[in-house]
């Protein structure tokens, strides 16, 4: 009897191995699978993306809280150390800003009755719905975050994402209540602008470090350090006029650009439906390979 | 020797630990924690779970929680799905075969395997990634991140001797 146990023993531990090895191999091959089924751009992919991503929203929301409370905790210790300094700078700003409102409050009437000699059609109208960045787990190879804000709300794929600082990105993957931004800085993202003082176009490429990259501009064109830079609005895919960055560095060809987002600080967003489909067409998404 | 069904439950309860703390892990590791800098070199502490209870418990840690763990942390950092479930297969298959060897060695030695453990798995990440999007990623964070994981694993580590200790002794 207990030979035969050991028999029967001595049988199942190598058909649990290799049970176990078959299991390992299977899992192996699926995630080839869905690599490969991702690359082609498959929708119900997405769609499991989505719905994945919703159902961790939750979570990642209450687990956000507590970190963003004690990162607000900080700012406002540190607010209230440069009070004084900060008092005294926001008197001259204010003072300039003013003036500045002046300048605005005239050249908007003039502006009004320029457009109406000239039976200019407005753009048009834009919806917006404001999300919490409840994860930004990007690691090493990735530049986007999670928002709390998805179909539900009206998110689109698509839309543009920004803050009152600046542009920080579209919308790239929607789902019920959560929604993925591609940032500018990420490798995938290619944003039709424009040098502001110039009117010059260009294509602002990420390429996952904070300094994105200007490409596709005009040989004739110079750029100089401290340009700021906006959104084009050419091909129609995202509104003209979006404060984007400024230029810090000029090297060559190398031209990079620091985006007016401070992206440790990115809390609160405002999803924008300009109508715009916030993507690129193929034969402009890629830049040509560089020597 | 008598088990309620309480008993079994709290077994069952505490078997679950290395992949309910590794899954806690990889949703930490996603919150925001607005520190500049800090979310391209996050450390990737799920690695150190894996690499953890692989070698101290690989009978607490199935191969489909593995694969599961690795596509909710695609789904989280919005890498292409199966990217990190493949690394941290290979992983849990790696380590799986030197365990032996790991068992009883010094804190040193296993400090060391780790070291080894990320630049392979980061090694991988950038190869797959680079390939997927057919252009060469800038290196440089991911060694960042894989230096700052390396410096946190003993904090970890401690977490998970502790936690053994406490809640998985003789189950």
């Amino acid at each position: 009897m207990k030979q035969r146990k050991g028999s029967v023993l001595r049988l199942a531990t190598p058909i649990k191995v290799l049970v176990q090895r078959f299991a390992f191999l299977a899992l192996i091959a699926a995630t080839f699978a869905l690599m490969m089924l991702g690359k082609a751009d498959v929708v119900l992919l997405e769609r499991v993306r989505a719905v994945a991503a919703d159902a961790i929203t939750p979570i990642l929301d209450a687990l956000s809280r507590p970190a963003a409370t004690i990162s607000e905790i900080m700012d406002r210790v540190h607010q209230i150390a440069a009070v004084d300094a900060e008092n005294a700078q926001l008197r001259a700003e204010n003072e300039r800003l003013l003036n500045w409102q002046h300048v605005a409050r005239q050249l908007s009437a003039e502006n009004t009755q320029l457009k109406s000699l000239l039976n200019f059609s407005p753009a048009a109208a834009q919806s917006f719905v404001t999300g919490r960045v409840i994860a930004d787990a990007g690691g090493a190879f990735v530049r986007s975050v999670l928002v709390n804000a998805g179909e539900r709300e009206g998110v689109k794929k698509g839309n543009v994402v920004v803050t009152g600082d600046g542009l920080v990105g579209r919308v790239v993957t929607v789902g019920d209540r959560s929604s993925r931004i591609l940032l500018i800085t990420d490798l995938n993202s290619r944003i039709p602008v424009e040098i502001e003082s110039s009117r010059e176009q260009a294509v602002l490429a990420g390429d996952n470090t904070d300094l994105p990259e200007i490409v596709h501009l005009a040989d004739h064109v110079t750029v100089a350090v401290g340009d700021r830079v906006i959104t084009s609005g050419s091909a129609g895919v995202f509104p003209p006029g979006l404060p984007v960055g400024i230029v810090t560095s000029v090297s060559g060809s190398d031209i990079r650009v620091q985006p007016f987002i401070e992206w440790s600080r990115l809390e609160y967003v405002r999803v924008v439906d300009f109508g715009t489909n916030g993507i690129l067409l193929p034969s402009v998404e890629r830049p040509p390979p560089k020597h | 020797m008598y088990t309620t069904f309480w008993q079994r439950l709290d077994t069952i309860a505490r078997r679950m630990l290395p992949v309910a703390m590794t899954l806690l892990l990889a949703l930490f590791a996603g919150v925001p924690f607005h520190i500049p800098g800090f979310g391209e070199m996050a450390p990737a502490v799920v690695l150190i779970s894996i690499y953890y209870w692989t070698i101290f418990r690989p009978d607490l840690l199935p191969t489909p929680a593995v694969f599961a763990i690795g596509l909710m942390q695609d789904v989280l950092t919005g890498m292409p799905l199966g990217v990190n479930a493949l690394v941290l297969l290979l992983v849990f298959a790696v380590v799986l075969g030197q365990r032996r060897f790991f068992l009883g060695k010094s804190f040193l030695v296993m400090w060391w395997g780790f070291l080894l453990i990320v630049t392979g798995a980061m090694a991988g990440l950038w190869m797959i990634l680079s390939s997927l999007d057919g252009t060469i990623i800038n290196p440089l964070p991911a060694v960042f991140q894989g230096a700052l994981t390396v410096a946190v694993f003993p904090i970890l580590t401690w977490v998970f001797i502790r936690s053994q200790q406490a809640l998985l002794r003789g189950v």
